[in-house]
């Protein structure tokens, strides 16, 4: 199977010829790539600590791409970078361009507050406002100024129910989100980051604070939310990544190691370091 | 191997529990000891003032007899005090807040700036008194009016409201922050939908603490030259006024017994003004407190 990379070069100079696509020697038919977020040489610093090497990645349209490796290798670092909310670390530079669907998300015209409508983000820790199940997830469109209750509550059951949690709580939307447990906080998040209708969705160790059983329903919505939005996870944990991801992104120490198809990644590296990570000799 | 000697844990146990029980006392006495001075005080003073507390004493102005005196220009001087330094405090010193903690860029400007504020709220507020003297009294023109002394009051419990508000603001989790940032809130979206709503408890307790110091404060009136016996009340905020603190030295300066009565029947009226203040600003705080 050809690298992605390469891949997505190839359809580059071919632009979105499908036809052409499908020609490059594919065993099977597949569905175009298209590539919505693309990093060129992007180096990012802590202070003097070169925290990101020369990232060259490209992430594709309704496909899950999985960041994995160990402590410290910079891939929270990475996927912040991706709604410049690693910009909320005072003393953090960086060098070279992030491309959302070919646009520098670090010039100058094009806002954060824009990039982040259309890059939302689930966190680590769940972290639910201390406000109404509802109030929660009408937050984002709120924000952006919709007022109209009518489309409010169109928005709100909307995003429940994608995020597969509208028949736990539609009885209490009005109830304090802290209330609930960890795994339906987080849904609620998910709801939340899906209601103002992003187009890309970061999700940092989504599950790492979540019981098997909770873990299981994210993983299983994240597979249903591709369908409609392209999902970029960091995850520490490997049979996660080979479970839901379509790409997997290796990064070690600073950089990306190895990017490719995770059954490539997974069954057949071809680098040593990811061969040594995914089989559990190191991390 | 044993590293551990049973026998001496054993021995020494008697003592761990015995002083464990003794500081537990002791702490309980040093309790006591607030509570008791601050019992007598309230006690000593309603038997003083028990004779003099009535509706005249409420509602009449002060004057030369002692059987006619009143406390009413004093109570509402001072009502009309706070009228000034209350919103004028906590607009300034929860902005201020608001800006060191979410909008200054952390460099060696900003903490120095938080480290003065500090400071600032151990100035003694004679101080204070002095700076409102130069800048409003004279420089300003505004004579020993409202404005003038309830400007004075603000700057000087400012740095108190600034501090406390601080920390509510910094006690506010940053996953939350971040959650509303991340969806493309701007930075005064999560301010007020996020971060105030959740600091206010915190900024009021530290409202509550700073009203009740500048309400019973007198050595800035003194200096401001604040008048102790007036026979109207102020008609706007450029009049000149009484003040409860101001009637209640200048009774205890007086020679004859029965002014230290009147003195102790304005202590208690000023406690209870105080108390109400305090209770509303408790119920509000209650109404927001949300828990993470």
């Amino acid at each position: 199977m050809a690298n992605i990379k390469e891949r997505n070069e190839i359809k580059k100079t071919v632009d979105t010829a499908t036809l052409e696509d499908k020609t490059q020697g594919e065993t099977k038919p597949e569905i175009i790539r298209e590539p919505i977020f693309k990093t060129n040489n992007f180096n990012l610093w802590y202070g003097d600590n070169h925290a990101l090497q020369d990232i060259n990645l490209t992430f594709n349209k309704n496909e899950i791409s999985a960041i994995i490796g160990p402590s410290g290798c910079g891939k929270s670092t990475f996927v912040k970078s991706l709604n410049r909310m690693v910009e909320l670390v005072p003393i953090v530079r960086t060098e070279g361009e992030i491309l959302y669907r070919d646009q520098d998300i670090f010039e100058r015209k094009f806002t954060v507050e824009e990039l982040r409508t259309k890059v939302g983000m689930v966190f680590q820790k769940p972290n639910p406002f201390p406000k109404s199940i509802y109030d929660n997830v009408a937050y984002g469109p709120r924000v952006h100024g919709i007022r109209k209750k009518q489309i409010l509550d169109e928005i709100v059951e909307k995003s429940l129910r994608d995020a597969a949690i509208w028949d736990e709580v539609k009885d209490r939307l009005n109830e304090n989100a802290i209330g609930l447990s960890g795994g339906q906080q987080q849904r609620i998040c998910i709801a939340r980051a899906l209601a103002t209708e992003p187009d890309v969705i970061l999700m940092d160790e989504p599950t790492s604070a979540l019981d098997p059983i909770s873990t299981t329903k994210v993983e299983d919505l994240m597979q249903e939310l591709k369908k409609n939005y392209s999902i970029v996870v960091v995850t520490h944990n490997m049979q996660q990544a080979a479970r839901v991801s379509d790409t997997t992104a290796f990064f070690y120490q600073g950089y990306v190691v190895e990017h490719d198809d995770t059954k490539v990644i997974f069954e057949n590296p071809r680098d040593q370091r990811t061969e040594d990570y995914v089989s559990g000799r190191f991390g | 191997m044993q590293l551990i000697d049973k026998n001496l844990i054993a021995k020494k146990r008697n003592g761990r529990l015995m002083t464990n029980k003794i500081l537990k006392w002791l702490f309980f006495l040093c309790t006591l000891v607030g509570l008791a001075v601050l019992i007598s005080l309230i006690v000593d003073t309603l038997i003083d003032a028990v004779g003099y507390l009535d509706l005249h004493f409420l509602t009449s102005m002060g004057s030369s007899r002692i059987e006619e005196a009143g406390f009413y220009g004093a109570i509402i001087g001072s009502l009309w005090l706070m009228l000034v330094t209350v919103p004028v405090a906590i607009f300034l010193s929860v902005a201020t807040a608001l800006y060191l903690e979410e909008y200054a860029p952390e460099n060696r400007v900003t903490e120095f700036i938080k480290i003065n504020i500090s400071n600032l709220a151990g100035v003694p507020s004679v101080v204070f008194g002095l700076l409102g003297l130069a800048i409003f009294v004279r420089a300003m023109a505004m004579g020993n009016s409202v404005l003038a002394a309830g400007l004075t009051l603000a700057l000087m419990i400012l740095p108190v409201i600034v501090v406390s508000s601080q920390e509510a603001i910094r006690s506010v989790p940053s996953t939350v922050r971040e959650a509303s940032i991340g969806m493309g809130a701007t930075k005064w979206q999560t301010v007020s939908r996020i971060i105030l709503p959740a600091a206010i408890p915190g900024i009021i307790t530290g409202i509550i603490l700073a009203i009740s110091r500048a309400i019973g404060e007198t050595a800035p009136l003194v200096v401001i030259g604040v008048p102790t016996t007036l026979l109207v009340t102020p008609n706007g905020f450029l009049d000149s006024f009484q003040a409860m603190p101001m009637q209640i030295y200048s009774w205890v300066k007086m020679p004859q017994e029965e002014y230290q009565y009147l003195a102790a029947a304005g202590i208690i009226v000023l406690l209870v003004i105080l108390l109400l203040m305090n209770s509303a600003a408790i119920f509000i705080r209650n109404k927001f407190s949300t828990r993470y």
